[in-house]
């Protein structure tokens, strides 16, 4: 599996580190309710198809990332520095 | 009175000669991080090139100058190489002594890509990898720091406490890819 660092290029999926859905980037402000940090923490998205997750290019630029792939076919169809993502809104 | 002497990470283990291939430790100098504060990019940039006359080096790439060279080191950071950063710089970036905590290997040999991609998942090949090329990746478990400045020349740099395990990996290497060539 290769995944299209936009500051490194196509690189082995050995170099990466994957976290999770990448809702994880939708941080609850910190006095939001216990039931916001709750679903933040606990529920994930765990899509059988499309999905965006974050993966961290540890052995490479050490940039987080936003990846999007398909859990089924497994294909890498994209990924974005998570930073512009985040910043984009 | 006890007189320290500074000792390279890789001292009494280089050099290595096998197949044409040669490993050896590139003399110490200094190393700096150089990473730019948020939205400073762009005046740290001007303000190495007046101070040093190199520029931050655009992902992937090292700019070298006589003794000199800046590579790209990751995100939002480069390796100044051969000289202590002008203190203006530090106005726009964080800079931060690596200088001992990396040792420098120096690959040399008509068969250098072969020896490196046993261990190396990046493509090194001259159209992927040209002159000036700066790769973070691995070597091994290794992560490496991958200097191309041209020929058949690569650097290999990684944290101080794996030159011993850097140079055992690279050897085995080097032996591999000589018995094959002698099949
Ligand atoms: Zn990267």
């Amino acid at each position: 599996m290769l995944i299209p660092c936009p500051l490194c290029g196509a690189r082995d999926s050995r170099e990466f580190t994957p976290k999770g859905h990448a809702s994880y980037l939708d941080r609850p402000a910190e006095d939001a309710p216990p039931q916001a940090w709750n679903d933040y923490l606990h529920l994930r998205e765990n899509p059988a198809g499309d999905t965006r997750e974050l993966w961290f290019h540890g052995a490479g630029c050490g940039a987080w990332l936003v990846v999007e792939r398909n859990t089924v076919s497994h294909a890498v169809t994209g990924a974005r520095l998570a930073r512009e993502v985040r910043d984009a809104g | 009175m006890a007189e320290l002497m500074a000792k390279s990470p890789a001292h009494g283990l280089t050099p290595v000669a096998v197949g044409g291939v040669t490993l050896s430790e590139a003399p110490m100098r200094p190393v700096w991080a150089v990473m730019p504060w948020r939205g400073k990019g762009a005046a740290l940039s001007r303000a190495l090139e007046q101070a040093h006359g190199l520029g931050f080096p655009e992902p992937g790439a090292m700019i070298t100058s006589g003794q000199l060279g800046i590579a790209w080191s990751g995100l939002d950071q480069a390796f100044l190489m051969g000289v202590e950063p002008d203190a203006a710089l530090a106005e726009h970036a964080a800079l931060t002594d690596q200088s001992d905590a990396w040792t420098q290997l120096v690959l040399e040999g008509a068969a250098v890509r072969d020896v490196l991609a046993r261990w190396v998942p990046v493509d090194l090949s001259p159209a992927a990898c040209p002159p000036g090329s700066a790769r973070r990746s691995l070597v091994g478990h290794m992560s490496a720091l991958i200097l191309h400045p041209g020929g058949d020349r690569f650097e290999v740099l990684v944290f101080r406490s794996m030159a011993g395990t850097a140079v055992h990996e690279l050897t085995r290497a080097m032996r591999a890819v000589a018995a094959r060539e002698a099949l």
